[in-house]
């Protein structure tokens, strides 16, 4: 029920906003509505860009990325994402909606890619271009990916959180979700890195909480409580990484426990600033949105697509962390 | 103890029974309710065993104030739920209410930057209104409670993300906030703020279920609304009280797991309703209204946060855990209704 009103409010306002602009633009724009702007020659083609999320300041940096794309490449976007990263109905009926405004092409996350793909399979008949961006959609549809490379980014955390326990001991991860594409690379890269690079080193424990912060602070502690030999814990997101420095800060073990994390906001600067936290991974959410929208624009005119478009990520810790390089690339 | 036999003496009159039945009635339901009472506690008691022979760690004293933490949030969100689900009604709006109550203590707090007992009062407040809308939609409009705690609970959630601007609020401005939930209260023991806050709760909302107009008619309504409503008790307005003080609790909630991840995060507490729920209905009290205690949900939120907490230590991967919880519920319910049926023939 949600998702109807919520799409229908969001369709109205934007058909609204789209009204205001014909008024405003008068002959300029004879095709201001976004269905229509794809095929009306000469207008700005509409881009229509379903994320994962909305409210996450992960988010509103990849709409960032995306609105500068847009302005550069003369197109115009909608950006829209479920409430939680849960919610994979909801998303589906986003997806359902952008395709009924025949977009020139669409920029799809996919928090579910077998629930998607028949709507993929819609799109691909219209001719309609997917580019898959952040997690990316498991299917041969989408012309590219704009994506981090998850199982690269967790193999550079597992490296450092081996160097800070002498690449020998227990660890434990708690992760955000062991069905989405983004949950399982990053656990999965960990995991991989260590078996090849650290035998030494043993995987206690793996919990599930969905990055939500209480959630993952009471496993993180469970966890402890059951292991009292753990050296470091690795959270693969920021609310997961928030819960593991919630526990260690809760239980006063700063310094005897190693932590490493994923993605960045403002609880996990001040944790590595402070030092309870040794540092941790960030991608490049605006360039995964600029890139996005930049492969969308190749798409619409005909332009090969890379199938995988990397957008990087860096390793940041206390020492690194205010740096030109690193710094455009956190949010608070 | 008094707490347990509360519904017992209130259970209503109004049905045309003689006097010497219901005398009977009554000491057959004070009977009852304190053997479902014994009987959550008993499984509760098992629970913990087991867990502790699987393994002696989860036994130590810093992982069951642990457990007791983790009670806390749902716990004060079973303890309002209680008394709307004895009422015969259901409330969804808990969850992301508690969001929108956080969020109001950080508005309170780090946005007007005003000390730290009106951020407290702000989110308690944010609950009560909360609770008063729902109550209002469902007693004066007759919206049935489903709906319109279902669409509070998406007007809640939207708020919360339109009030923080999306983003988590921080109380970098007000150092002691955390202490609230996590400081200890008691030299030498470890268990924290936020449980004797719980605990606190608790105990105010048994005074007020067992000695209160309120909760005398939460039971009435409950029981029988008609029959309450004909023996001249302004059902309505006794309604819109019930999910007030509901409210309030949704809202202590609020503020405490605001102190304890010492941020406001809008996004969360969607689902937080259905455990709050699964703790009332563990705790023997019956969606069908009229049959419920405090104490029970107590009991029932301490189900709930030691078998995901046993389930973790002993490393049950996170599924089977659903599963578990899931299952527990199912038998709490069928036990329920199976002893019902006894004392009913």
């Amino acid at each position: 029920m949600s998702k109807s009103i919520y799409n229908r409010r969001s369709f109205l306002t934007l058909t609204g906003v789209a009204l205001g602009a014909v008024a405003i633009a008068g002959c300029d724009t004879p095709a201001a509505a976004p269905g229509a702007a794809a095929t009306a020659p000469g207008a700005k083609p509409y881009i229509a860009i379903v994320s994962k999320g909305f409210q996450h300041q992960f988010w509103q940096a990849v709409k960032q990325g995306a609105e500068k794309a847009a302005a550069e490449f003369n197109v115009t976007i909608t950006f829209e994402g479920p409430n939680t990263e849960a919610d994979v109905d909801q998303q589906i009926q986003m997806l359902t909606t952008a395709l009924g405004k025949n977009p020139a092409a669409i920029g799809f996350a996919a928090l579910d890619s077998k629930a998607a793909t028949p709507l993929l399979e819609q799109a691909k008949s219209k001719n309609i271009p997917i580019i898959a961006f952040d997690s990316g959609v498991d299917s041969d549809i989408p012309v590219g990916t704009a994506s981090t490379d998850n199982k690269a980014a967790a193999g550079e955390a597992a490296k450092h959180l081996a160097g800070l326990i002498g690449n020998e001991g227990s660890i434990a991860i708690i992760c955000h979700d062991q069905t989405s594409k983004s949950g399982v690379d990053r656990r999965d890269g960990f995991k991989d890195w260590i078996a090849a690079n650290a035998p030494k080193i043993k995987i206690v424990d793996i919990q599930y909480a969905g990055g939500d912060q209480l959630k993952s602070t009471d496993a993180a502690k469970a966890i402890i409580a059951a292991h009292p030999e753990l050296k470091g814990m690795y959270g693969t997101n920021e609310g997961s990484a928030i819960g593991v420095v919630n526990a260690v800060n809760e239980l006063g073990l700063k310094d005897k426990l190693a932590i490493v994390g994923f993605d960045s906001g403002k609880a996990q600067l001040d944790a590595i600033r402070g030092g309870v936290m040794a540092g941790a991974i960030t991608q490049n959410p605006v360039g995964i949105g600029y890139e996005t929208v930049k492969a969308a624009v190749a798409a619409i005119n005909k332009q090969p697509v890379k199938k995988v478009i990397n957008t990087g990520f860096y390793w940041y810790d206390a020492k690194n962390i205010d740096s030109e390089q690193i710094k455009p690339n956190l949010y608070q | 103890m008094s707490l347990v036999d509360s519904p017992a003496p209130h259970k209503p009159g109004l049905e045309p029974t003689s006097e010497t039945t219901a005398r009977k009635g009554n000491i057959s339901v004070r009977l009852r309710s304190s053997l479902q009472q014994l009987l959550a506690f008993g499984s509760l008691i098992v629970l913990v065993i087991f867990f502790g022979i699987m393994n002696s760690r989860f036994l130590l004293p810093t992982n069951l104030s642990d457990i007791l933490l983790s009670t806390v949030v749902i716990g004060l969100l079973a303890l309002g739920a209680t008394f709307v689900i004895i009422t015969g009604g259901i409330d969804l709006s808990v969850g992301t209410g508690m969001s929108l109550c956080s969020v109001m203590t950080g508005v309170v707090l780090s946005y007007l930057g005003l000390p730290l007992w009106m951020g407290v009062v702000g989110g308690i407040l944010m609950g009560t209104v909360i609770g008063a809308i729902n109550g209002f939609f469902i007693s004066f409009l007759r919206i049935p409670p489903f709906i319109a705690t279902l669409a509070m609970m998406l007007v809640a959630q939207g708020m919360a993300l339109v009030v923080s601007g999306t983003k988590p609020i921080y109380f970098t401005s007000t150092p002691g906030f955390s202490n609230l939930a996590l400081g200890k209260p008691i030299v030498g023991l470890v268990v924290p703020n936020a449980v004797f806050i719980f605990f606190a709760a608790a105990i105010l909302a048994g005074i007020v279920m067992s000695k209160t107009l309120i909760g005398r008619y939460t039971f009435s309504i409950g029981s029988n609304e008609e029959a309450t409503a004909l023996s001249g008790i302004n059902v309505r307005s006794w309604k819109l009280w019930i999910y007030t003080v509901a409210g309030a609790f949704t809202g202590l909630a609020g503020v405490i797991i605001a102190a304890r991840l010492n941020s406001a995060q809008p996004g969360q507490g969607l689902g937080y309703e259905l455990q709050a729920i699964a703790a009332v209905v563990i705790g023997g009290t019956s969606l069908a209204g009229g049959k419920g205690s405090i104490v029970g949900t107590v009991i029932g939120a301490l189900i709930m946060s030691v078998l995901t907490n046993g389930l973790r230590i002993i490393s049950v991967p996170q599924e089977w855990q659903n599963v578990a919880i899931g299952v527990v519920i199912l038998v709490a319910v069928y036990l329920d209704m199976l002893r019902r049926k006894e004392t009913a023939q």
